[in-house]
């Protein structure tokens, strides 16, 4: 098995062996962007050289004995809208091509105290907002199992490079479904944890109420694994969480015994792709087999949730996005007056998804319209935690399709925004509960598509959704699921 | 018909704390521009505010100081607006949770007392501040921004519509202020931009309960150009009216140099800030024994002080209130009344020589011991030096912090009396001054004045007039 296949945990044990050297495996890695990142354009800026630069200085920690973090040495992707100090961030857009931040996010700091490589940042929908990174833009990603097809976004990029091999791990944002939807499309293993149990310093915001860091792995426990670097308490992030972090890992070989299963109804719909959810049922059949205690569970405000998102994001996103104004840093597009400027920039500098969204976002919340659209929606957003906290008395975890179909065609949905909105609906009523939600390989598709399926659990539960993942990894044995690339001009690699 | 004036204000004041409201950085004032920033108070991408606690006591001392009603739970909201002192394109600030609410001042216009309402009582945070090529934006080639105060925590203060005249309003405000300053909440200078006031004005047939048609007026740099302005936007308002006009809401300047207030160009329509809660921060819950420890440190404020030196001390209405806008002169005035009970005749030395002196010499009535001046005071009541003497005296103490009982020593300065000193003084005014002695015998007063002068004059001021006048007659009439 070449390096650049090996899992994240792997990779930490032969490097714990000294059976592979940090900059190795770094190595492998470079080689294989080198080979392959032409076809998929997973990437926006790549870092070799600081990549290479922390690989050694890890390699001379552990040759000089230093007791090591597990993941020193494994080396990492992050989505380019965390900000990284001294290296251009650009959340995919024009806006920021050239913003260099003064600053690294709380997480890349404490990637770094750790000891792990930088790759590069990987491509997105530009400032999260999309579900097929066709909206970046500098170009769309592409999915490693079929080059025609979309890796799903947001975070795209991070989903297409962990996939084929280009980074053993990735960090993602997620605000509706912007993790789980890419990892399930590209058949890995995707964490939206708890709304405040990452810091969210340094992510630069698209909508706050409802961004959240994750992970993107191949497997259970490679996320768990990162789960464990990433979590915890920020003094700088008011909104993160004070309890005490587990290790992520110790859930991975617990059984599921008497486990409280809620299928959730409406996401396992009959008019989702068949496939999906045949897949799906299969897993759950496997965890009823095992004890678990499975049910059907309606919850009927996930019809209104994905209304309710589409007004607050697009709202805190009319907010969050006013600072791009050109007159501090980034694109500046002049003018003859301030207002000129302001408008210049913003026009030129913004594609016409996040200007689609400032538009709604501002009108949704302009005197006038707020009671009836903003404020209608956060009371919808209260319905939906309530309906979600009376879910959890019944139940341990809910499941579901993560997406209702695989991977769509590039160039399918692009010009049809509800259409590409309705790809993240099994996604966005965890995120609008803040709750963990977990999406994990589900099968293999007649076309050869991966597909996903969605874990939930109640707030802080990451552990219990790990287990599950972990569990049915065990029991299916075919993880981790890797395409082969087929080239264009023939070949795979 | 005759009008009534009515004047709302709003008060924006920088809280005093060393640091801004959401991050780390220095508020100190007058720094090269945009050297106390950071990635916070630049809002640049992906960065988050945290809650200064220090700048909630301040804002909760004010409040309570004002009598308004801190909340156990107030929220702060995304105030919106472009602008390019702006670095975020909103402005963290409080809505419909404020952090107070009511309150009032009480304040004293002409002898009576008058109870001013508050609205409200918020924080939020300053804008960075515009320095442009020419005067105003519109004209100039460019503008510079500093970003050195963005983030610098305020308070904004919102009266009720209560004040009836620009005196009133000018009054109010140094009531407002001295109140603050008592609170420790801020420095509330206006020149540094530390307090700043907005008013809403409008006019009403007298005894009418509807509001009229209202202006906002700013730019208004001193307690003094508050006064002018209203005073003039009131008159301005109604010629308009007794001529039939209608005023029209708008926002004015006002022209220091002009004197007169000038209405913005007003663009179409009026500004949508879009308001929604900021979802960066949780909700600001304060502990009940948290109000209630900021409550128990208040120190006493202006209002209570004012009424406790007039009964206390004896004190008239403008000597209580000299005391107590002068704080540091009224805590030396009653350092010095714990240990001396002559108050009338305290008040009168304190506000009035020592007042002089500290004028004079530029020192603070922080560095002049009080124990000192009541020593002068003392060997005055006991005549010992007379009052030139003693002022002379004073002034030193207020330069050197010499006692006086040393400077009296050392200088000679006692007084000159008695049959031994005064008498041999007095014999030679006589012997000198026969012509005024004859003009005395002849019933001319004013030759005693003059035989009197002599002796002040030869004594070196150092005796009493009283005795001199006494030994003259005494000696006189001998013969």
């Amino acid at each position: 098995m070449k390096i650049y296949e090996q899992t994240a945990a792997n990779l930490s044990k032969l490097l714990q062996n000294k059976e592979v050297s940090s900059v190795e495996v770094v190595q492998s890695f470079l080689d294989r962007i080198e080979l392959i990142e032409p076809y998929l354009k997973s990437f926006i800026t790549h870092t070799p050289a600081m990549a290479l630069d922390m690989a050694s200085t890890v390699d001379n920690r552990r040759a000089g004995g230093e007791k090591l973090h597990p993941l020193a040495g494994v080396p990492i992707a992050i989505k380019d809208n965390i900000s990284t100090r001294g290296l251009r961030t650009t959340c995919a857009s024009r806006i920021l091509e050239n913003y260099i931040p003064p600053y690294d996010a709380t997480v890349v700091e404490t990637l770094k105290q750790v000891g792990m490589p930088l790759l590069g940042k990987t491509n997105m929908d530009e400032f999260a907002m999309g579900s097929s990174t066709e909206n970046s833009a500098f170009y769309p990603s592409r999915n490693p199992w079929n080059l025609e097809r979309v890796p799903g976004g947001s975070s795209g990029g991070s989903a297409v490079a962990v996939s084929s091999g280009m980074a053993p791990l990735a960090l993602g944002s997620d605000t509706g479904g912007s993790i789980r939807q890419p990892a399930s499309l590209c058949g890995l293993t995707g964490l939206r944890p708890t709304y405040g149990r990452v810091s969210r310093y340094g992510l630069i915001a698209f909508a706050s109420s409802l961004d959240q860091i994750g992970t993107i792995s191949l497997t259970a426990l490679d996320s768990a694994m990162l789960m464990n670097v990433i979590s915890g308490y920020d003094l700088l992030d008011s909104t993160t969480l004070s309890e005490p972090v587990p290790d992520y890992t110790i859930f991975l070989d617990e059984g599921i015994k008497k486990l409280k299963v809620g299928v959730i109804k409406e996401n396992v719909s009959e008019d989702f792709d068949p496939e999906v959810t045949a897949a799906v049922m299969k897993n759950i059949a496997l965890l009823k087999e095992s004890g678990a205690e499975v049910d059907e569970v309606s919850l009927p405000l996930t019809d209104y949730g994905l209304g309710a998102y589409y007004l607050i994001a697009p709202s805190e996103a009319s907010s969050n996005l006013g600072r791009y104004d050109g007159v501090r840093y980034g694109f500046n597009a002049g003018g003859e007056s301030i207002d000129d400027m302001f408008s210049a920039t913003r026009g030129r500098g913004f594609g016409p998804e996040v200007k689609r969204r400032i538009m709604i976002g501002t009108y949704a919340l302009s005197a006038g319209y707020f009671d009836a659209y903003y404020l209608q929606a956060m009371k919808v957003r209260t319905m939906i935690r309530r309906e979600y906290e009376a879910a959890f008395k019944r139940f341990d975890i809910l499941v579901g399709a993560t997406t209702p179909t695989p991977a769509f065609k590039i160039d399918e949905k692009i010009d049809d925004p509800l259409q590409m909105y309705l790809s993240d609906i099994c996604n966005i009523t965890d995120s609008l509960a803040g709750v963990p939600s977990l999406s994990i390989p589900s099968g293999i598709s007649s076309g050869g598509l991966p597909m996903g399926m969605q874990l939930t659990a109640s707030p802080l539960k990451e552990g219990l959704l790990l287990k599950v993942a972990g569990f049915l990894e065990r029991e299916r044995g075919h993880l981790p699921l890797r395409p082969k690339v087929k080239l264009p001009e023939g070949g795979e690699v | 018909m005759k009008y009534e004036v009515v004047i709302g204000l709003e008060i924006h004041l920088e809280l005093q704390t060393s640091s801004k409201l959401f991050c780390g950085c220095s508020t100190i004032f007058g720094r090269e521009p945009n050297s106390n920033c950071c990635p916070i108070c630049l809002g640049l991408p992906g960065s988050l505010p945290v809650f200064n606690r220090r700048a909630i006591e301040l804002a909760v001392a004010a409040a309570l100081a004002l009598n308004s009603d801190v909340q156990e739970k107030s929220r702060f909201d995304r105030k919106n607006y472009f602008y390019p002192d702006l670095p975020k394109a909103y402005q963290i600030s409080q809505y419909d949770q404020p952090l107070a609410r009511g309150g009032y001042l009480q304040i004293e216009v002409d002898c009576a007392s008058r109870i001013i309402n508050l609205e409200r009582v918020h924080l939020e945070e300053e804008a960075g501040k515009l320095i442009h090529s020419s005067e105003s934006i519109m004209g100039s080639d460019y503008s510079l921004v500093d970003y050195n105060r963005a983030g610098i925590p305020l308070l904004e203060i919102v009266t009720a519509p209560d004040i009836t005249s620009g005196r009133e309003a000018r009054l109010f405000l140094e009531d407002l202020r001295s109140v603050l300053l008592y609170s420790g909440a801020s420095d509330c200078k206006m020149e540094e931009g530390s307090l700043r006031c907005d008013a809403n004005i409008s006019l009403r047939p007298a005894g009418s309960d509807e509001l009229g048609t209202r202006a906002e007026v700013k730019n208004m740099n001193s307690f003094r150009a508050v006064e002018l302005a209203l005073n003039y936007e009131a008159g301005r308002q109604e010629e308009i009216l007794a001529a039939g006009g209608t005023v029209i809401q708008e926002t004015c300047h006002w022209d220091e140099e002009r004197k007169k207030t000038i209405p913005l160009r007003s663009k179409e329509g009026s500004s949508d800030y879009r308001y929604f809660p900021e979802p960066d921060l949780l909700p600001l819950v304060l502990e009940s024994t948290f109000i209630e420890e900021i409550s128990a440190a208040l120190p006493e404020l202006p209002p209570a002080r004012r009424k406790r030196l007039k009964e206390q001390y004896g004190l008239d209405a403008s000597e209580a209130a000299l005391f107590t806008f002068n704080r540091s002169l009224g805590d030396f005035f009653e350092a010095a009344a714990a240990r001396y009970n002559q108050y009338a005749n305290l008040a009168k030395w304190v506000q009035g020589d020592l007042l002089y002196y500290l004028r004079e010499s530029g020192k603070n009535v922080e560095e002049v011991e009080p124990q000192k001046f009541i020593d002068l005071l003392t060997l005055l009541d006991k005549g010992d030096i007379n009052r030139p003497v003693a002022k002379e005296l004073l002034s030193e103490i207020v330069l050197s912090g010499t006692s006086p009982q040393k400077m009296i020593r050392d200088k000679g300065l006692g007084r000159i009396s008695g049959d031994e000193q005064l008498l041999p003084i007095v014999e030679k005014v006589i012997a000198e001054n026969p012509d005024a002695i004859e003009n005395y015998r002849q019933g001319k007063e004013k030759a005693m004045a003059f035989l009197v002068g002599r002796v002040m004059a030869l004594t070196g001021g150092r005796a009493d007039p009283g005795e001199a006048n006494k030994l003259l007659k005494e000696k006189i009439s001998r013969k």
